[in-house]
C-alpha cells in the first residue's frame, strides 16, 4: 500500500495509545500485588506505590494448596473439555459432510435450530441440574455450553469440503479401510488448522469459564471443584458479603477469613499469568480465530 | 439385489452414524430438551409435585414479571448498551483497524496487535479485579490519587455506570473488532491504492473512497448479527463488573442478570423463568427478523 509519512506518524500515535490503555490496568493489578499491604491501605492501589512488599507471594507460595488446586482444575476441566469437544465436532462435521448420509439434512437442520433458538437460562439449568443431576460434580465444568456449537460444526464442515479432496477418502474407502480409520488417519491430520484454531478458541473459554460454576457448584458441596477463576470469583463474593454486613449492621467482622487485598491482588496476578505467557505462542490461532468468527459469530 | 444393496448401504453408513452419536446426544441435552423445558415458565412450580405434575399457570408468570417496574428497566438496559455497544464496537474497530493497517514497522505492527488483543483474552473476573483496582472506595486508584478525599462511592451511585460499562466493555473489545476488519483491510488489492495514489488521491480520500466501502459488506454483516442477538446482554460484564452491587440494578440490571439472581438467589421461579422465556422468544423473533434481513443485503452471510 502506498503510505503517506502524517498518516503513518499519525496511527503510530494512535495505537501506541491504545495499546497502552489495553494493558495499564493489567500493570496495576501487578504492582499493587507487588504493594506493602498497609500501604495499600492508606494510599490505595498506585502505579507508584511507597512501598514495595513480596508478602502477598510469600502467603501464596505458603497457602499454595488452595490456589495450587485451583489451577489443577483448571487444567483437567481445559484439557479434557477442548479435548472430547474437538473429537465430538470433528466427527459430527465429518457425518454431515459424508456424501449421500440419510437423514443429513435433518441433522444439520436441528445444527441452525440450535443457533436460532434455545430454552433460555432457567430450562437449562432445571435440564442439568433435575434431569441429569450435575450439581456438584466435575461433569458440571465439562458439559453445559462449550462442548459443541453450532458455529464450530459449520466452520469444521467448510473446512472438509474445501480443503480436504473427497477423491484420497474414496481412494482410501476402495482399499478397504473403515470409515473409523478414514476419519482418524487420513481427515484428522489434513484438519490440524482448523482443529487448532477451534482448539485454541474453545481452550481459552474453558480456561476463562466462570458461569458454569456460578450455575452448577455451590459454595458448599462444590468447593473441591472451585477452579481458578470460581476462587477469585468466591474471594470476591466474600469481600462484598463482609463489606454490605459491616454497613448494615455496624458490625466488626473478623476478617480474617479473607485475604488481605493486595494478597487478593497477588490471586489475581497469578490468575492471569499463565494465559499471558502462553498468549504469543497461540495468538496466531487466537487471531485466526477472530476473523473467522466475526462475521459468522 | 435390491435388498443387498441397501444391506451394504446401511453398514457402511453405521459406523459414522456412530461417530455422530455424541455430538447429536449433546445437540439434544444442552440445546433441544430445554426447549421443552420451557414449559416451566407456564407452571406453577411446586417441587414436591415434581416439574410436569405442578399445576398450569397459564400466562401468569408473565403477567406478575410484566407488572413490574423490573420488566421494564432490565429489557431498557439490555437493549440500550447493545445498541450503544453495537455503534461503538464498529466505530472503534475501524478506526484502529485503518490506524494498524498505516503502520510501517513490522515490530510495532506486531506489538500493538498483541496488546490490544489482551483485555480481550482476560475472563470478566479478572476485569472485575482490575475495575475494582481503580474504584473500590476504600483502597480504589482513583478515589485515592485523582480524588483526593472526595472519593466517589461508585458501588453505590448507579448514575455512573453507563459510562464505566460501556467504557469497559469498549476497552474489552476493542481490539476484536481491529483484528476483525483488519483482516478485511489487509485482503484489499495494493492495485486500488496505487491507482488512487498516481490520481492524486490524499490518504483520507483513499479510507474514504477505497477503504471503507470494501469494508461496508463486513460492517453491514456484522452490525445485523449482533443486532439479532440485541436481547442477550454479555452477562460477564453486567454481573461481575458491578460486583452485582444491588443499588446500581437501575442502570446495570439486563435481563441475564436479572434471571440469575431470580434463580440462584431467590429462588423466584416463576419471575425467573418468565423472564427467561420471554428473552429466548423475543430474541429468536429478532434474529430470524435479522437473518432475514441479510438474506436480501448480502446473501452469502444469511445463516440459512
Amino acid at each position: 500500500m502506498v503510505k503517506s509519512k502524517k498518516m503513518t506518524a499519525l496511527a503510530a500515535v494512535v495505537m501506541a495509545i491504545f495499546s497502552l490503555l489495553a494493558i495499564l490496568p493489567l500493570i496495576l493489578l501487578f504492582i499493587a500485588s507487588f504493594t506493602d499491604n498497609a500501604t495499600a491501605l492508606a494510599e490505595g492501589y498506585s502505579y507508584f506505590p511507597s512501598k514495595w512488599s513480596l508478602e502477598a507471594y510469600r502467603y501464596i507460595a505458603m497457602e499454595w494448596q488452595m490456589v495450587g488446586r485451583g489451577y489443577l482444575n483448571t487444567i483437567i476441566v481445559t484439557v479434557i473439555g477442548t479435548g472430547a469437544s474437538l473429537i465430538i465436532t470433528a466427527m459430527f462435521g465429518y457425518g454431515l459432510t459424508v456424501r449421500g448420509l440419510p437423514f443429513q439434512k435433518l441433522i444439520m437442520g436441528m445444527v441452525i435450530i440450535s443457533m436460532l433458538f434455545n430454552g433460555g437460562i432457567v430450562a437449562t439449568y432445571f435440564v442439568y441440574t433435575n434431569l441429569l443431576h450435575i450439581k456438584d460434580t466435575i461433569w458440571a465444568l465439562l458439559i453445559p455450553n462449550y462442548l459443541m456449537n453450532a458455529f464450530n460444526i459449520i466452520l469444521v464442515c467448510n473446512y472438509f469440503r474445501n480443503s480436504i479432496s473427497e477423491e484420497l477418502l474414496e481412494a482410501a474407502r476402495i482399499d478397504g479401510a473403515s470409515e473409523f480409520r478414514v476419519f482418524w488417519k487420513i481427515l484428522l491430520p489434513l484438519s490440524v488448522p482448523i482443529l487448532a484454531t477451534i482448539g485454541i478458541m474453545t481452550a481459552i473459554a474453558y480456561w476463562n469459564d466462570w458461569t458454569n460454576g456460578l450455575y452448577y457448584l455451590s459454595a458448599k458441596n462444590g468447593r473441591p471443584l472451585y477452579t481458578i477463576q470460581l476462587i477469585l470469583n468466591q474471594i470476591n463474593n466474600d469481600v462484598n458479603f463482609l463489606a454490605t454486613n459491616a454497613a448494615q449492621m455496624g458490625l466488626t467482622i473478623d476478617t480474617s477469613s479473607v485475604p488481605s487485598t493486595t494478597v487478593r491482588m497477588a490471586i489475581a496476578a497469578v490468575g492471569i499469568l499463565p494465559l499471558l505467557i502462553a498468549y504469543p505462542f497461540f495468538q496466531k490461532y487466537f487471531v485466526k480465530g477472530i476473523s473467522l468468527g466475526g462475521v459468522k459469530g | 439385489m435390491t435388498a443387498n444393496k441397501k444391506k451394504i448401504r446401511w453398514s457402511r453408513y453405521l459406523p459414522i452414524y456412530i461417530m455422530m452419536l455424541p455430538g447429536l446426544l449433546y445437540l439434544i441435552i444442552n440445546n433441544f430438551l430445554p426447549m421443552f423445558g420451557m414449559v416451566i415458565a407456564f407452571k406453577d412450580l411446586n417441587f414436591r409435585k415434581g416439574i410436569l405434575g405442578s399445576d398450569w399457570a397459564g400466562f401468569n408468570n408473565f403477567k406478575y414479571l410484566f407488572a413490574t417496574k423490573d420488566a421494564w428497566v432490565m429489557t431498557r438496559n439490555t437493549l440500550g448498551y447493545n445498541i450503544l455497544f453495537i455503534i461503538l464496537g464498529i466505530v472503534f474497530g475501524v478506526f484502529c483497524a485503518i490506524m494498524l493497517n498505516e503502520i510501517q514497522s513490522k515490530i510495532g505492527l506486531k506489538c500493538a496487535q498483541t496488546l490490544i488483543l489482551i483485555p480481550y483474552l482476560m475472563s470478566y473476573v479478572i476485569v472485575n479485579y482490575l475495575v475494582y483496582a481503580f474504584l473500590a472506595p476504600d483502597t480504589g486508584l482513583i478515589n485515592n490519587s485523582i480524588l483526593h478525599g472526595n472519593g466517589i462511592a461508585w458501588y453505590t451511585e448507579p448514575k455512573y455506570w453507563p459510562f464505566i460499562l460501556t467504557f469497559v466493555n469498549v476497552w474489552k473489545s476493542i481490539g476484536f473488532g481491529t483484528v476483525l476488519y483488519y483482516s478485511n483491510i489487509i485482503g484489499i488489492s495494493d492495485e486500488y491504492y496505487e491507482a488512487a495514489a498516481l490520481d492524486g488521491a490524499t490518504k483520507w480520500q483513499q479510507i474514504k473512497t477505497i477503504t471503507l466501502p470494501l469494508l461496508k459488506p463486513t460492517i453491514i454483516t456484522l452490525f445485523i448479527l449482533n443486532v439479532g442477538h440485541i436481547f442477550n446482554s454479555d452477562f460477564g460484564l453486567f454481573y461481575q463488573v458491578t460486583r452485582n452491587s444491588g443499588m446500581l440494578y437501575s442502570t446495570t440490571r439486563t435481563i441475564d442478570v436479572y434471571v440469575y439472581n431470580a434463580l440462584m438467589n431467590n429462588n423466584d421461579y416463576a419471575m425467573s423463568s418468565a423472564a427467561s422465556v420471554y428473552q429466548s422468544v423475543v430474541g429468536c423473533a429478532t434474529l430470524l427478523v435479522c437473518n432475514a434481513i441479510i438474506r436480501k443485503v448480502q446473501p452469502e452471510d444469511a445463516m440459512f
